[in-house]
């Protein structure tokens, strides 16, 4: 069987959208078993672009392909993508248990108009249980905490035993230990099934620590490579549009040298 | 008691009244979850161009507002989808215009239209055996749709980018809400009348969302509040010689109040005060005012 090494292809990428672009010339490539994160400041078209290759946007000119198909026309491989949109996407007093809510990950036209069954309650256990919560499983959804429905959410991405994790700002609104839980938890799922993931956040240090390379856009792609090349990058601060330094663990200024 | 229920008329009511509550407690549910109870209302009011049109054309105002009614709910759901302006702006502007074209067209006709009124405000002596007919017709068909399509449904109320990344055909399924709450609206207007028809749109589900954190619940609530509430107002409204509309929306809405006070979010915050008295009691503390 051919095996595909690029998971992710898109090329010249632009969107158009209410009278200006969007995106504009966004080429990159995933290949399988990566952790790439795509950072940008708040409008920089980072979840355009999820939702570009969800096929959910169509692009004005370019192409985004997942899995060697147009992302417009997936077919059977939208089963093969799961997807974490953004926390605010969803109704958070919604009543409903975090296994229903699992569930709903497994939604797909094949299942438009049957029951779910015995094996998808079963395959949203085990996807509860892989983000090491299924004791949560019977407790309404309105009831977590912010870091819990996060957990229930990434589950619900990993129900239908994904190769590619879309994920839209997975830790937003989290603190900064729920952060790393989730981030590690996401790690280690992620080398253990061998998924690619593709990881959208404004959170530069958390993006870098866990991502294999990153891709910084603003509206256009500004750097990409590996987290340490991008985060020296001067470009960085132009993408961002503002002035910062980054301080590494010891509390200096990254690039310079520790005391 | 017995006498009431030795009149056909009221047999059909009664049985119309049970029905209308199931069917319109079954889509409250999804009303109340998806946030629509303004497409409701609007939707309701509108159809009072077509049944102006039915009226003065000598045709069944039913129909013709259904299909006023279902357009649109159909055209609103549709340019909303578009992006272009918030459901409300549009729903703001077809449930004006439905209303202006309906008066403007009675008005203009000159003709005297004894069966507006109980089109208004509902009238329990309208309900005919063809009524009944349709009603299990509609209702057959709407618990059909809400069954067949039920997860996806709840999906798209809970998170429709997910449900939409998922391939699920959201647009399809929301238009198609949207048409069976119109119709749904349309079939309650003997009864309870095109004002007040949208309210048994809300109250079920609203109780039954007050008193659950699990949506199964809540919709088991929502249907017994529906059946209780539009049979037990129709009762209300034979004794006290009232429109059954106004006395079916009042019941329901008893039925809220009570969940306000039962529910278990009540019981929350009586648990809660009782927290904060015992702290001001330990610490010998005055709230701040």
């Amino acid at each position: 069987m051919k095996t595909l090494a690029e998971i992710v292809k898109v090329e010249r990428l632009a969107v158009h959208m209410q009278g200006h672009f969007v995106l504009d010339n966004i080429s990159f490539q995933v290949k399988a078993g990566e952790l790439v994160g795509i950072i940008g400041p708040n409008g920089a078209g980072k979840t355009t672009l999820l939702r570009v290759l969800l096929g959910l946007v169509k692009p004005f000119s370019g192409s985004a392909a997942l899995f060697g198909r147009p992302s417009n026309r997936l077919g059977h491989d939208r089963g093969k993508i799961g997807y974490m949109p953004q926390n605010r996407s969803f109704e958070r007093r919604f009543p409903l248990s975090a296994l229903d809510a699992v569930l709903m990950g497994l939604l797909s036209p094949r299942t438009l108009g049957r029951p779910f069954n015995r094996r998808h309650r079963d395959a949203g256990r085990r996807a509860l249980n892989a983000v090491g919560i299924p004791h949560l499983a019977n407790r309404p959804f309105q009831a977590l905490s912010g870091g819990e429905q996060q957990r229930v959410l990434l589950a619900r991405a990993l129900a239908r035993d994904p190769a590619l994790l879309l994920l839209d700002e997975p830790s937003a609104g989290l603190d900064i230990t729920a952060q790393h839980q989730l981030m590690q938890l996401l790690r280690r799922l992620q080398r253990e099934r061998g998924l690619t993931v593709l990881l959208v956040s404004h959170d530069l240090t958390a993006a870098a620590a866990f991502a294999d390379y990153l891709i910084c856009i603003n509206r256009t792609m500004h750097l990409h490579g590996n987290p340490r090349q991008v985060l020296h990058s001067p470009g960085l601060k132009e993408a961002f549009r503002c002035q910062f330094d980054l301080l590494n663990t010891a509390g200096t200024r990254e690039g310079s040298e520790e005391r | 008691m017995m006498e009431m229920l030795s009149y056909t008329f009221m047999q059909r009511a009664l049985l119309a009244a049970l029905l209308v509550g199931l069917i319109c407690s079954g889509v409250a549910f999804f009303v109340v979850l998806k946030r629509l109870s303004f497409l409701g209302v609007g939707v309701s009011h509108t159809a009072l161009g077509g049944i102006a049109v039915g009226l003065v054309a000598g045709v069944n105002p039913i129909l013709t507002g259904s299909l006023f009614a279902v357009a649109a709910a159909v055209v609103t759901g549709s340019i909303s989808r578009l992006g272009r302006f918030h459901e409300d702006t549009v729903i703001g502007v077809f449930y004006a215009a439905g209303m202006a074209f309906g008066i403007t067209l009675i008005s203009s006709a000159k003709g005297y239209y004894p069966e507006l009124f109980s089109l208004l405000f509902g009238n329990i002596l309208a309900v005919s055996a063809a009524d009944l007919r349709l009603l299990s017709f509609v209702l057959l068909g709407t618990a059909l749709f809400l069954s067949l399509f039920f997860k996806e449904l709840l999906a798209l109320s809970f998170d429709e980018e997910m449900a939409r990344a998922g391939g699920v055909p959201v647009n399809a399924l929301y238009l198609g809400l949207l048409a069976v709450m119109a119709l749904t609206v349309m079939v309650s207007v003997k009864l309870v009348g095109i004002v007040l028809a949208s309210a048994l749109l809300v109250i079920p589900a609203a109780t039954g969302y007050r008193l659950s954190s699990n949506y199964r619940t809540m919709l088991a609530v929502s249907l017994i509040c529906g059946a209780t509430g539009s049979v037990g107002g129709l009762v209300l409204s034979y004794y006290f010689r009232v429109p059954s509309g106004a006395t079916i929306v009042l019941a329901m809405t008893i039925l809220f109040l009570l969940s306000l006070l039962v529910g278990p979010r009540f019981f929350a915050r009586r648990k809660s005060k009782r927290a904060k008295q015992d702290r001001l009691e330990e610490t010998g503390q005055e709230p701040c005012r």
